[in-house]
């Protein structure tokens, strides 16, 4: 059928082919670009969400050196022992390296004059905190004041919150500070940061005067190194990386913190990603439809230029020539929106964003756009121009064309291989846009079943039209349900392209409302309502009094800080280091194009060992280095379930047994490698403590109560120093602000949240979460309403020449309405029907796979979409069916 | 120039063969002028389809100037059709998107000759629409947008014409012109004509005149000198 080059170049030279080809395009330029708009909104999508991805990447690469504040950070849990110290001074010593100090702590703030309390994240800093990024404050140029005095910059929220003003004092345990100004930019911390914790920043001279930082006490400190330019802070780190280990300092390089901060960065746009990439497949779906109607107006043109000697090759190319021209419109003008959208981006996600987005063009992402999107328009529309083929010159002497010799056999072997390429094509993109090979193909194989569900119930829909319509119903409805089924009807069409917007907006819709009503069920299902922590062992009785006086105390827990030493007698330290000597080794290996570590994380050196995956050496390293807030309790509490092994023996209880034991939550446990027997040797504040693993228990973080991944048999831990966490419930705001103000006087170390104040906090999330949301939701509706459109064009011409004809032959307007309303109304209903269900199946996947939480359908919200959509497909419908109305019968007979 | 051997065309109907033409044979000298004539339903434009290479016969045999069109492909088909072939139709079939000038130029393009718009020119300036040459179809008469056709038919210089009822959209005299028009283009190009019609008149005009009836041939007469 087709032609090869030589032949081509016998027929004629591509040339002047190109020339017919424009020329011919002439009457359809418009109408084919209206059909690739379709595609325009998809690329506008992809253009917008890489570029911003780029910007977002590259801010944070700018300004890496501010985001940590230094060149290279140390933390730690408590005050830095003189061994650590022993390390910054030999860092000083050889590199030249300046320091900045800052000690992060929870506290609870109290504002003198108007009696207000909340809990606030204290940072306490050094005069030349931070080395690198300037913090900026309302009025300006406060921060450099900063030091005179005991002053304080806080959160604008915290001022509304605590009714204060600029000059009020602000309590922090015993020391009082001036409020100075608040703060406007502080680098390296997102929007919704401040929500969490309002932050009051103070000098570290005036530290000591709180006499908060006791024994146990939360807090982190921090030192920035700062070094002369040329150091390489890696190799710094590398250097003094034995000493590092163990003395158990944490230290993170600018590098680092700019990798962790973009995989976390990666992980948000490559969710809006996956709509991107749906949008532009549902644009694809418009297009093959705009293009089938396109091809439905070509008949004639083309069975002329059969019968005038041209082949089916060259017609094909021509039509290929001329939508791939337009597909490259279509795509151009999305990737011009997309420039223009990325800007509105920062505004809408900036909240959550760690830096000051710069926006700027970013070519790599719209030279990727333009070509995905013009690559789908291309291969979405070679299906329907396919059909071109079957146009027989023949056609030239009869009156009689219609669009069903547009069909094509199932085995043609160039449809197959259309099929196949198009679905080559939605898995290769869906791999190239997915940092993981199994997510893109589960993307991949959600997009196609989503599509072929949608093609089978059209199917459906016309079959069993065909088999329910009855002679005894109306006229209209007959003629309406019996278009559902004639020969080049649109069911298929306009069921899969309707049904694939409103799967995608009622997906996004349910997957958001779960997660979000998840915060609000568990906040809700506690009774409690205050929780008080940091209450030192000697204050327990007093606080519980106080606290006994106002409301009742439901749960008081211990806890008890410790860390890991050992592993069934490996030491932490060894197990850490070894599993570093095998990552370098490996990078080596890799370096040298030599085996590297596999997909489950085994080195190649565990491979040819055939250890397992997951042996000690693949723990990672913070599970092990980290500090554990433990507590110990002889019974299970409600937000916990042990999953496997056993709760603690009676002996263990008695403690009578020869190892204490333990239970560990499950992700923990998972973390660590161990299995149920397991022994882990803790190190509590200088004493070995020997545990034997006796449990797994799943745990419900988001309950408002103290939770701990390491629960202990009450004799191991007895007599372990402690202090404790108090859970109460206490009724009446001015009763539950009187006993935290009680509290903040008498203890002023003891911290305490409002509960609800995390659900202010809760719902201002929700609120940030729900506008980015809508944004994306929006989008897409935006995105439907084209490929819809394209989709009822698809047949308009058939319509018209069939309500033309009805005309002719007495129908009125009214019945000829009732006719399209009949056939948009089913059509409608199963789309968007189908869509909500799939959706339903879709929002469970994604809520229970990727975000681990339980899914409730939203029923009527969803039911509301997918009305929505009905009415949307009804009106489109009877808006592109207008020019029935405007034809006169008349041109029935002229075309006769 | 043309010769058609027992041509048969069914088509299937259902369970049903239904036979248009059955058996047809005649041949056509070069630069004969035949009109094929009977009534509707009686297989006239099927027998133009299948002579011009448009459609194949079920059984027998189309020769056109030496190529045995039921052994070609259709590819090779549309090559030959765009060399050696030339069609008017009743309802002229002009692209609409195309000017005047351009749906001429149509047939030399897909061959890939130079000078296409020079010989459009020339056979505007033929049929009498030099200066219309701009115009798309919809902007031209019924009368105009045929001698357009005409031209576009005659553009790669036609060793055979087919014409399928090319009056049959147009009022008599403008008709008569047309046709005046397609019998002088064809004296000077020495084109074989077969013209489809039922307008007796018109048929009286060829040299000789095939007679179908219910799919076969039940006259073939010469037209008195």
């Amino acid at each position: 059928m087709s032609d090869s080059p030589s032949q081509f170049a016998q027929r004629g030279s591509l040339g002047k082919l190109a020339g017919l080809t424009w020329r011919e395009s002439r009457g359809a330029r418009r109408r084919l670009l209206l059909y690739m708009s379709a595609i325009s909104l998809g690329v506008t999508a992809l253009v917008a969400i890489d570029s911003f991805a780029d910007n977002v990447q590259r801010s944070i690469r700018e300004q890496s050196r501010a985001l940590l504040g230094g060149d290279l950070s140390f933390t730690s849990r408590r005050p830095f022992t003189p061994e650590q110290q022993a390390i910054l001074d030999t860092l000083a010593r050889r590199d030249n390296a300046e320091y900045a100090r800052v000690a992060t702590f929870p506290s609870m703030a109290l504002i003198p004059r108007s009696g207000g309390t909340r809990l606030v994240q204290v940072r306490a800093v050094s005069d030349n905190f931070p080395h690198y990024g300037v913090i900026t404050t309302t009025p300006a140029g406060k921060w450099d004041d900063l030091q005179s005095g005991p002053n304080a910059l806080v959160d604008p929220s915290l001022l509304i919150a605590l009714n204060a003003q600029l000059g009020d004092t602000i309590t922090l345990g015993m020391g009082r500070f001036v409020i100075a100004a608040t703060l406007k930019d502080v680098p390296g911390a997102p929007g919704v940061a401040e929500i969490i914790g309002p932050r009051v920043f103070i000098p570290e001279r005036y530290l000591p005067e709180t006499q908060l930082l006791v024994f146990g006490s939360t807090a982190e400190y921090g030192v920035l190194a700062k070094l002369p330019s040329g150091t390489d802070p890696e190799k710094v780190v590398a250097s003094i990386r034995p000493a590092l280990d163990s003395t158990q300092l944490r230290a993170v390089t600018v590098t680092r913190s700019e990798e962790n901060t973009t995989e976390a960065i990666q992980q948000l746009t490559e969710f809006i990603g996956i709509v991107g990439l749906v949008a532009l497949l549902l644009g694809g779906v418009g297009v093959a439809s705009g293009v089938r109607a396109f091809v439905s107006r070509k008949i004639d043109t083309v069975a002329i230029l059969r019968c005038l000697g041209a082949s089916s090759g060259q017609v094909v190319a021509m039509y290929v020539a001329q939508a791939a021209a337009m597909g490259l419109v279509g795509a151009l003008a999305g990737a011009a929106l997309g420039v223009l959208v990325q800007f509105t981006l920062p505004s809408v996600f900036g909240d959550f964003l760690p830096v000051d987005v710069s926006v700027s063009l970013a070519p790599r992402a719209i030279i990727t756009g333009i070509l995905v999107g013009g690559w789908i328009a291309l291969i979405f529309s070679l299906r329907p121009l396919l059909a071109l083929r079957n146009v027989s010159p023949l056609q030239t002497l009869r009156r009689d064309a219609d669009s069903t010799i547009l069909r094509m056999r199932w085995n043609d072997w160039p449809r197959v291989l259309v099929n196949v390429a198009m679905i080559a094509s939605v898995v290769a993109i869906a791999l190239l846009r997915s940092s993981e090979l199994r997510q893109g193909l589960w993307i991949s194989v959600a997009t196609l079943g989503v599509l072929g569900i949608l093609t089978l119930s059209a199917v459906f829909l016309s079959w069993i039209a065909r088999k329910t319509l009855r002679q005894g119903w109306p006229y209209v409805v007959r003629q309406g349900v019996a278009n559902l089924y004639r020969p080049a009807n649109q069911t298929r069409s306009v069921v899969l392209s309707l049904g694939f917007g409103a799967f995608l907006i009622t997906t996004l819709y349910l997957v958001q409302s779960n997660l979000l009503s998840r915060f609000e069920v568990t906040a809700a299902s506690s009774e409690a309502n205050l929780v008080f922590f940091d209450i030192q062992d000697d204050q327990l009785a007093g606080v519980d009094s106080l606290i006994s006086a106002s409301g009742s105390i439901l749960q008081t827990s211990p806890v008890v800080t410790m860390r890991i030493a050992a592993i069934n007698d490996r030491r932490a330290e060894d197990i850490v280091t070894e599993a570093r000597a095998r990552r370098v080794a490996d990078s080596v290996a890799r370096a040298r194009g030599g085996a590297a570590a596999d997909p489950v994380g085994r080195s190649a050196g565990a491979r040819r060992r055939g250890e397992a995956p997951n042996q000690p050496a693949g723990r990672p390293s913070w599970a092990l280095r980290r500090e554990y807030r433990s507590t110990f309790r002889d019974t299970v509490t409600s937000g916990e379930k042990v999953v496997e092994g056993e709760w603690f023996s009676a002996a263990a209880l008695r403690g009578t047994s020869d190892t204490g034991e333990v239970s560990l939550e499950k992700d923990i446990g998972e973390e660590l490698s161990v299995k149920i027997g397991d022994v882990i040797t803790w190190n509590v504040q200088g004493v070995e403590i020997s545990t034997r693993v006796t449990s797994f228990r799943e745990v419900t973080w988001a309950r408002f109560e103290p939770n701990f991944f390491a629960v202990f048999a009450t004799p191991s831990m007895r007599a372990a120093p402690r202090q404790h966490v108090i859970l109460a419930s206490v009724d009446g705001d001015p009763v539950v602000a009187a006993l935290q103000r009680d509290i903040v006087v008498r203890y002023p170390n003891v911290s305490s949240v409002d509960l609800s104040l995390i659900r202010q906090t809760i719902e201002r999330i929700v609120t940030k979460v729900s506008t980015a949301m809508r944004f994306m939701a929006l989008f897409s509706l935006a995105m439907g309403v084209p490929v819809l459109f394209s989709a009822v064009a698809a047949t308009r011409r058939d319509r018209i020449r069939e309500g033309v004809l009805l005309k002719t032959l007495g129908a009125s307007r009214g019945q000829i309405m009732r006719i399209l309303l009949a056939e948009y109304v089913l059509l409608g209903l199963l789309g968007s029907l189908t869509g909500m269900l799939l959706a339903i199946g879709g929002g469970w996947a994604l809520t229970h796979f990727v975000f681990n939480a339980t899914f409730t359908p939203a029923l009527v919200p969803a039911f509301m979409i997918a009305g929505g959509m009905l009415a949307l497909t009804v009106a489109i419908g009877l808006l592109a069916g207008r020019d029935v109305f405007r034809e006169t019968a008349m041109s029935a007979l002229r075309e006769v | 120039m043309l010769i058609a051997s027992e041509v048969t065309r069914e088509y299937r109907s259902g369970d049903q063969q239904i036979a248009v033409l059955r058996g047809v044979s005649f041949e056509i000298p070069q630069g004969g002028f035949v009109a094929i004539v009977g009534p509707s339903g009686s297989g006239k434009t099927t027998l133009l389809g299948l002579l011009a290479g448009l459609d194949t016969p079920t059984r027998g045999k189309v020769i056109l100037d030496g190529h045995d069109l039921t052994t070609m492909s259709e590819n090779e088909r549309a090559k030959l059709r765009g060399e050696k072939v030339g069609f008017v139709f009743q309802s002229f079939q002009l692209i609409p998107t195309l000017t005047a000038r351009e749906n001429i130029q149509v047939p030399l393009e897909l061959q890939g000759i130079d000078g296409a718009a020079a010989r459009a020119d020339e056979l505007l300036e033929r049929v009498g629409l030099a200066k219309r040459g701009h115009h798309f179809p919809m902007q031209l008469s019924g009368g105009e947008q045929q001698r357009v056709a005409i031209a576009r038919a005659f553009a790669n210089a036609p060793r055979i014409l087919f014409a399928d009822e090319p009056t049959g959209n147009l009022d008599a005299n403008t008709g008569i012109r047309v046709f005046d028009l397609l019998e002088s283009l064809n004296r000077e190009s020495g084109s074989t004509i077969v013209l489809v019609t039922h307008d007796a008149v018109l048929a009286q005009r060829a040299a000789r005149t095939i007679r179908l009836a219910d799919g076969s041939i039940v006259s073939d007469t010469e037209a008195a000198a």
